[in-house]
């Protein structure tokens, strides 16, 4: 079921950057990476709970997380920096090099 | 035994103070350092790894043979990553793309490459972070989140550091963060400008002209009311000395090196009134070693092309999530760093479909998907070596326990070697 867009942002965080030393492979980086931050207002809205997985979808592909609750503002949507994210920015760089990371328009799924 | 002094190597802090206990030639205990940087240290294998070819294991010989002749069979090959090996490393990187013909990149042109063409366009102020320490009553934070990705950055270099200048350490000094989101760092602020996604060139073109006097018919810009951005600008023409640390915030963003050109633009115009510099929060322990040793070596900090016998420097062109998406490069040499965790699908898609090579301490999700992987020393833990912190100032990296892998250093020279041989 399709739901809402949102702007998604990706970045780093303490927790991944600490995971990243585990190893990729290990349960520490998988949980580090693998979540989306929503904000109360809009997880209200949408009645989705928290911990319940969802699909996020560009127009350059799509990744399933878990959905957490953040401090984010309404309409905005965060990923850490990590495989799940990638699989969502575009690799256009406009001729800068530097892909979209950030400001990209995602939609929200439940499975 | 208890070392001192070791710099660690996880970002461009290169915080200094860490203490490493060492027993058995393991690491017990670290001491001073951040979370990142503890795991780090703790974390850094110490038993012997043999390279591997198509998965399987292989003698040290055998491998730097296969690598080097997929590099010389290459019609494009790629060189990329250097951003977390020492400058020594980078030197001789920069040296085998020479003799290929190659394309080189470093991470750089995934965090601050659009900063590096910012200010090619505006010109690039610099100072040292031990300035900033004495001196600096205004901190802007513009884009980036150091509680988190520079942990000890405010108590060493900016917010809560005591200096000559700065004895009171935080009561001494304004903290301003802009940012999309309320993050850690912004709960430390006196000042937070929340700016709307895609709005950093519309708030800093605005600042710029209310420097200069102009009114704006507007009540806001990007989210942030006009009346709070006079303040800030206030704040700036009268500090001491001030400082933008900027980040991916700025440079991932949309408008990109526009952004960051407009941000050294407002700086230039700010010492009409100040002292103002600017700094990129650099991300890797030595990317910013990577841009200075590529800029000593070819006259270009990042995307350079030897195809024709010199450099030639072009991003979007010679960058290496184009030259990967674009399917333009045959075969790809990837030193110290992740582009499969970390570049665009489609880029790093590439990497399984065309030989990589990989020299990595760890292994890594790209040497997952590498022909040839050859392990080797992690610089600033099991090796000696040089790193530039992120304002261009140059650190030694200690071993601290010893390791019988090779470093980064060694493998390229003995794949350097190997091509000449190939080509003769």
């Amino acid at each position: 079921m399709a739901m809402a867009e949102f702007v998604l942002i990706t970045g780093r965080t303490a927790k991944q950057g600490a995971a990243l030393s585990r190893g990729k492979d290990s349960s520490e980086y998988r949980q580090a990476t693998g979540f989306v931050q929503m904000s109360r207002e809009d997880r209200e809205c949408l009645g989705v709970e928290e911990g319940r997985r969802v699909r996020l979808r560009t127009v350059f592909g799509e990744a399933e997380l878990e959905l957490r609750e953040g401090d984010v503002p309404p309409g905005m949507l965060f990923v850490p920096l990590g495989p799940a994210a990638n699989t969502l920015i575009a690799a256009d760089t406009q001729g800068t090099g530097m892909p979209d990371s950030k400001g990209l328009v995602v939609e929200v799924e439940l499975i | 035994m208890i070392v001192g002094n070791v710099v660690c190597p996880f970002c461009g802090c290169l915080c200094d103070d860490i203490v490493v206990t060492v027993e058995d030639n393991r690491i017990t205990a670290v001491e001073k350092a951040c979370t990142s940087g503890r795991s780090l240290f703790l974390n850094v294998h110490t038993q012997t790894a043999k390279p591997t070819v198509d998965g399987k294991e292989v003698e040290w010989a055998e491998a730097v043979d296969v690598a080097a002749r997929i590099l010389t069979d290459a019609a494009n090959p790629l060189i990329y990553g250097l951003s977390s090996t020492a400058s020594e490393a980078q030197r001789k990187a920069i040296a085998l793309a020479d003799l290929l013909g190659a394309t080189i990149d470093s991470t750089s042109s995934v965090c601050h490459g659009p900063t590096t063409i910012g200010i090619q366009v505006e010109g690039e102020p610099t100072c040292t972070l031990g300035e900033i320490k004495h001196r600096a009553d205004l901190l802007v934070f513009w884009g980036c989140n150091p509680a988190e990705s520079h942990q000890r950055h405010f108590a060493r270099y900016s917010v809560l550091a005591k200096g000559k200048l700065t004895p009171g350490g935080r009561r001494d000094r304004t903290m301003v963060v802009v940012d999309v989101r309320p993050t850690l760092s912004t709960r430390r602020a006196d000042v937070f400008l929340q700016v709307r996604p895609g709005h950093d060139f519309e708030l800093l073109n605005a600042l710029r002209a209310l420097l200069k006097g102009q009114d704006l018919d507007v009540d806001q810009v990007g989210g942030v009311e006009v009346a709070r951005l006079q303040d800030l600008v206030e704040r700036m023409k009268s500090c001491r000395f001030g400082v933008i640390f900027f980040g991916m915030g700025v440079t991932q963003t949309g408008g990109k090196h526009l952004n960051v050109a407009e941000l050294v633009a407002l700086v230039a115009e700010l010492n009409a009134y100040t002292r103002f510099t600017a700094m990129p929060m650099r991300g890797h322990g030595n990317v910013a070693g990577a841009d200075c040793t590529l800029t000593w070596q070819t006259g270009y900090p990042f995307a350079v092309n030897f195809a024709r016998g010199y450099p030639q420097y072009n991003p979007g062109e010679f960058t290496a999530v184009d030259v990967l998406a674009r399917g333009e490069t045959d075969a790809a040499l990837i030193i110290a760093s992740d582009p499969v965790a970390h570049f665009p699908r489609r880029a790093a898609q590439r990497l399984a479909q065309i030989p990589t090579i990989v020299l990595d301490p760890e292994m890594s999700l790209t040497a997952q998907v590498a022909r040839v992987v050859l392990p080797t020393a992690f610089y600033g833990v099991n090796a000696a070596g040089t790193a530039y912190r992120m304002d261009n100032v140059p650190l030694p990296l200690k071993k601290v326990v010893d390791s019988s892998q090779p470093t980064d250093e060694q493998v390229l020279d003995w794949i350097i070697e190997k091509v000449k041989t190939c080509s003769a």
